[in-house]
């Protein structure tokens, strides 16, 4: 499979902290890669560095070979790059239907002027973005709650919008920010199933998860963090007799803390 | 939002019908002619208000509009009296002076998000002030006085708008004008917060960053609605200075400033037109309140208080409350 996004040599610093140390990895096409890592570890700060929202302090992040990293978000947006929220970040106040419509925006034809006037092209685009954001909808399992305020949703569904939003923008790669997190087993379950129907449609996933069963249920590849630095990288099976991530996750001292 | 397209358009002709026939009817039935003034200033101030709801619309409080009018006011003047131009070309340009003014000043504040923005955009309108005061060509504390009132406009030789000083009532001529602009200025606002742009703001407003991760270039945005916002208190300060012939220092200050913010408050954030009622109650529930002598500023400052707190989303929620009611 090829490389779809590249991730070299990455490294940011917060003053004297190096969050992120000289990371390297790659994600392949059409490809489900989760980084994992105990808390602290950095995957908070890789995210944002790939998906543009932070400027690495040395390295480069590229997509399909064009260097993404240190350009504006909107800008990797539209290169194809695209990130979900962890926490419940949507146009609160919209219906949900109009969230996933709004988020078509990367893919309008007409200019904002266009819009303005009501021109052809812009009528087009609007009768187009809403019937890609009903199908996004209905592939969500959101359709029955099209026109619900967002604010209102509860909490699994919310996420399940949060990816919506991500989908409308047609990305190359979606970024998932904690996908898992706060979800009882059902809803994760659930979010797994929706993650893999993604990828079938042909979408490359990179995640940033805590849940390690979800990961290594959903994984294709893992690249493994710790203090800043990627201690492994392999299929989730390689992931879990690795004796570096054991001991990342259970520490070395188990007797100093009475385990 | 919900009304169909036919009760729109009746609401719309209705409304044109109102402030075009009927006002001036019966202003001249009655021969309240000082009304002509006080509906200009409204139409004026609302216009200017106007831009400061659409600042409110991609999530920032703006307390500097008083900065724009006043920025305005003095480029119609000094074109007018210094340049020798007409009254009607230095319209636009006082509004795209400002719009372009506002470009330069708004590419650094906009980045400023809640009180942070508002702080920063009240200091605007003293330093517009200052500034008044201390440019040469702006005549200092003495103001510019004596400003012609506007000739005439004529097209390829058809005279559209006569010369208002050989008119006998200049004053139904200027509320004619302001009330013309206004209607412009609320149509530009209802079209553009009803289309796509008018959801990429509302996008900006409740979350920027996703904004952004969807591909909305937010500071592209924010700077388009600051200059429209600018352009409409540009526009409104030049009309004022063109009925008052004269403009100082003074003429717009802080206090106007607030008001403009005040007056979309009242009227509703939510709603286009919620700029137009708020100035329209606000300014005659001034006036009214004037009979109450020292305690003006006092019951005024409390209604506004407990106003706010029965109605957090303006007076044109009331629409909606009784909408759902029925």
């Amino acid at each position: 499979m090829a490389e779809l996004l590249e991730v070299s040599g990455i490294t940011k610093r917060f003053g004297g902290l190096v969050a992120v140390n000289d990371v390297s990895f790659s994600v392949r096409e059409k490809e489900i890669l989760s980084v994992i890592g105990p808390n602290g570890a950095g995957k908070s700060t890789l995210f944002k560095l790939i998906s543009s929202f932070l400027r690495p302090t040395t390295g480069e992040v590229r997509l399909k070979g064009e260097r993404i990293s240190g350009l504006a978000p909107h800008i990797a947006a539209r290169k194809g790059v695209v990130r979900t929220f962890q926490e419940t970040t949507i146009f609160k106040n919209m219906s949900v239907r109009d969230n996933v419509v709004i988020a078509h925006h990367l893919r309008s034809k007409a200019s904002l002027f266009g819009f303005f006037l009501g021109t052809g092209a812009a009528k087009a685009d609007e009768a187009a973005f809403g019937q890609s954001a009903d199908e996004i909808l209905a592939l969500l399992g959101l359709s029955s709650l099209a026109n619900e305020t967002a604010r209102n949703l509860p909490h699994g569904h919310l996420r399940a919008l949060g990816i919506a939003i991500g989908l409308a923008t047609n990305p190359s790669i979606l970024l998932l920010d904690e996908p898992f997190a706060g979800m009882n087993h059902d809803e994760t379950m659930r979010m797994v199933e929706m993650v893999r129907r993604l990828r079938e449609r042909g979408l490359t996933i990179l995640l940033v998860e805590h849940d390690m069963p979800a990961v290594m249920k959903i994984s294709d590849r893992i690249v493994v963090l710790n203090f800043g630095q990627k201690i492994a990288e392999g299929t989730p099976s390689q992931i879990q007799a690795d004796d570096k991530v054991i001991e990342a996750y259970l520490g070395s001292e188990d007797e100093a803390i009475g385990l | 939002m919900t009304l169909n397209r036919n009760t729109r358009i009746a609401a719309v002709a209705a409304f044109l019908a109102i402030v075009f026939i009927a006002v001036p009817a019966a202003i001249s039935a009655s021969g309240r002619f000082d009304l002509y003034y006080t509906l200009t200033s409204v139409a004026l101030l609302s216009i200017a208000s106007a831009g400061v709801w659409l600042t409110f619309y991609i999530g920032r409080i703006n307390i500097g509009q008083g900065a724009y009018a006043l920025a305005g006011g003095y480029v119609s003047a000094i074109l007018v009296m210094n340049h020798g131009w007409p009254f009607w070309p230095t319209l636009p340009v006082a509004g795209l002076f400002c719009a372009a003014a506002s470009v330069l000043i708004g590419l650094p504040i906009l980045r400023l998000r809640g009180v942070y923005f508002a702080m920063v955009t009240l200091t605007l309108t003293e330093v517009a002030r200052l500034l008044a005061l201390a440019l040469p060509v702006t005549n200092g504390a003495k103001g510019i006085v004596s400003i012609p009132l506007p000739g005439a406009l004529s097209v390829f030789g058809v005279t559209l708008i006569p010369d208002f000083a050989t008119l006998q009532n200049s004053r139904l001529a200027f509320y004619l004008l302001a009330v013309t602009v206004m209607v412009v200025c609320f149509a530009v606002m209802y079209r553009l917060v009803n289309s796509r742009i008018g959801r990429l703001c509302q996008s900006l407003q409740q979350n920027e960053e996703l904004a952004s991760s969807i591909g909305v270039n937010i500071a592209y945005l924010r700077i388009i609605a600051y200059a429209v916002s600018s352009f409409f208190g540009g526009v409104s300060g030049a009309i004022f200075a063109a009925i008052s012939q004269s403009i100082y220092p003074s003429s717009f200050t802080v206090t106007d400033s607030v008001n403009f913010m005040l007056n979309c408050f009242l009227g509703g954030l939510g709603y286009v037109f919620g700029p137009m009622l708020g100035t329209l109650v606000l300014y005659f529930g001034w006036d009214l309140l004037f009979q109450t002598g020292q305690f003006q500023l006092l019951i005024y400052s409390g209604l506004m208080i407990v106003l706010m707190l029965v109605l957090p989303n303006g007076l044109l929620s009331l629409s909606e409350v009784g909408r759902k009611k029925g």
